[in-house]
């Protein structure tokens, strides 16, 4: 690949329910502390999620924050921690080149169920809709926000992906940085999801909302007391760079992205498809120049609905049976980030470059024997040694399938 | 309510539309844009929330006189005399 093309994570800037910045993050994914907790939604008993707790104050006035969204605020939070971390020299960067992309799996329906409440409260008198409901719903208001919090002047967007979308924001960061299209992109994926009753309301309805006694134990991937999805809001954002311009300031270089890959099942609305997420996993691997062999760790989407994870499972023992790949998932500690997903699961695995371990999957006590991986790391983090690539698996609804693969990088 | 009670209840709307600003100081004489930020979505926020507060309708024309504290007060009196306290 011609050096122009080679694409580099420089900067990184997340919001978890068990972390508000990588360190943090990354700690708690090692502890096996869980950042899920009871939760209270609008007409609905209470129901499990998991709940970022962050200084949204940090970059926003507290008007800007009323005038904006939950997702704007955790864009515009990820996003100035990237960029602080990233170690531009922000107010040097020309921001007509800077361009702003971020994967949602919806975005909207808080403000809409919001306001929805709030004319009920009027006898459904329309003139009490807030003049605030369209610059909050149009599908750009992530990065939308994130360009005019930090003068952004270049190209943004956002990606509706479903729950593949945070590998998506990271896929055309890429290929917009190889485009010429900007020379520093701000990408990742968002989500403020649990604050529509909606997608509670929905998982209910389809059995796949989740519930446990103890919250920390809700999540369950792989395990035969699963009993579906915990919603969790979040963001994962970071500073790309094509590695020429990367090298040229001396950054420092997280990992470099060096495949990346997306299909479709075109075959349910909802039940995934292991043959098409099988075939999108070794996309990536082609695209990257390697084979499954050359894997450490896996980093499973499993969201701890039964059908997800069998298939997902099949779809994994297809590629990877009989290679060394460690595989963890990430919801089980956290829920279900949905937009955010795919980024906070690749960012919390990227200190294994530098650490060398693979965090767990964890509430795995009673394997699922439809799904049983051989080297899944169960419940306590695993010892590798040495780890040089990992690759990021991340599905969504109407069958959408995303894989980034990452790999240290080395003059 | 009383003229009072109308200035109290905008600037109870002023505080929560413009979080960061501090009000103590407030001129009823000077215009609210020169004293604070303040935005054309801002000024409809005023409208909404004595919409929704007080059930007082402004039509668009009259915006002009919600410029300054004591131009908004004088217009609302009128509007708002038969309005419980309470609102």
């Amino acid at each position: 690949m011609a050096l122009d093309d080679r694409i580099v994570i420089t900067g990184i800037g997340l919001a978890s329910p068990n972390g508000n910045n990588l360190a943090e993050f990354r700690q708690n994914l090692l502890d096996g502390k869980s950042g899920v907790v009871d939760y209270e939604t609008r007409y609905m008993p209470p129901v499990l999620a998991g709940v970022c707790n962050f200084d949204e104050l940090r970059y926003q006035k507290r008007k800007e924050v009323r005038r904006g969204t939950r997702a704007g605020s955790i864009a515009v939070y990820c996003s100035n921690e990237a960029v602080a971390d990233s170690g531009l020299n922000w107010d040097s960067v020309p921001k007509d080149r800077v361009g702003v992309y971020l994967g949602i799996t919806e975005h909207g329906n808080v403000e809409t169920e919001n306001e929805i409440y709030e004319i009920s409260q009027f006898d459904y008198d329309t003139k009490v809709w807030s003049h605030h409901h369209n610059p909050r719903t149009v599908a750009n208001n992530p990065a939308g926000e994130v360009t005019l919090n930090l003068g952004v002047t270049g190209p943004h967007l956002t990606i509706g992906a479903a729950c593949a979308a945070g590998n998506a924001g990271f896929i055309q960061a890429a290929q917009m940085l190889r485009l010429g299209e900007c020379d520093v992109a701000i990408a990742g994926g968002v989500s403020e999801s649990i604050h529509t009753f909606g997608i509670f309301a929905s998982f209910q309805s389809q059995g796949a909302l989740a519930n446990h006694e103890d919250p920390t134990k809700a999540c369950r991937p792989f395990d035969t007391q699963r009993n579906g999805i915990v919603v969790a809001e979040g963001g994962g954002i970071c500073t790309v760079e094509r590695l020429t311009d990367a090298l040229a300031r001396g950054a420092t270089i997280y990992a470099e992205i060096i495949g990346h890959a997306m299909n479709s099942d075109a075959s349910d609305f909802v039940l995934p498809n292991s043959t098409r997420q099988a075939e999108c996993v070794r996309l990536a691997l082609s695209r990257a120049g390697i084979s499954a062999g050359d894997v450490d760790i896996v980093s499973s989407h499993a969201t701890a609905t039964e059908q997800g994870d069998i298939e997902e499972a099949k779809a994994l023992k297809a590629v990877f049976d009989g290679t060394p790949a460690a595989i963890n998932n990430t919801k089980s500690f956290i829920g279900h980030a949905m937009g955010a997903a795919g980024a906070l699961e690749l960012l919390g695995n990227l200190p294994s470059f530098d650490d060398g371990m693979a965090h767990a999957t964890i509430n795995l006590e009673n394997p699922d024997t439809r799904c049983v991986l051989p080297n899944l790391v169960a419940n306590e983090p695993r010892n590798m040694g040495e780890v040089n690539c990992i690759l990021n698996n991340s599905f969504g609804m109407l069958g959408i399938n995303s894989v980034v693969i990452v790999k240290t990088y080395r003059s | 309510m009383t003229g009072v009670e109308i200035r109290q209840a905008v600037l109870e709307i002023l505080e929560r539309i413009a979080p960061d600003e501090d009000l103590s100081d407030l001129d009823d004489a000077v215009a609210f844009r020169e004293q604070m930020e303040l935005d054309s979505m801002d000024f409809l926020d005023i409208v909404m929330e004595l919409r929704k507060g007080y059930r007082v309708q402004i039509p668009e024309e009259d915006y002009h006189n919600l410029n300054t504290m004591q131009s908004t007060v004088d217009y609302l009196t009128p509007k708002m005399k038969d309005v419980p306290v309470a609102g």
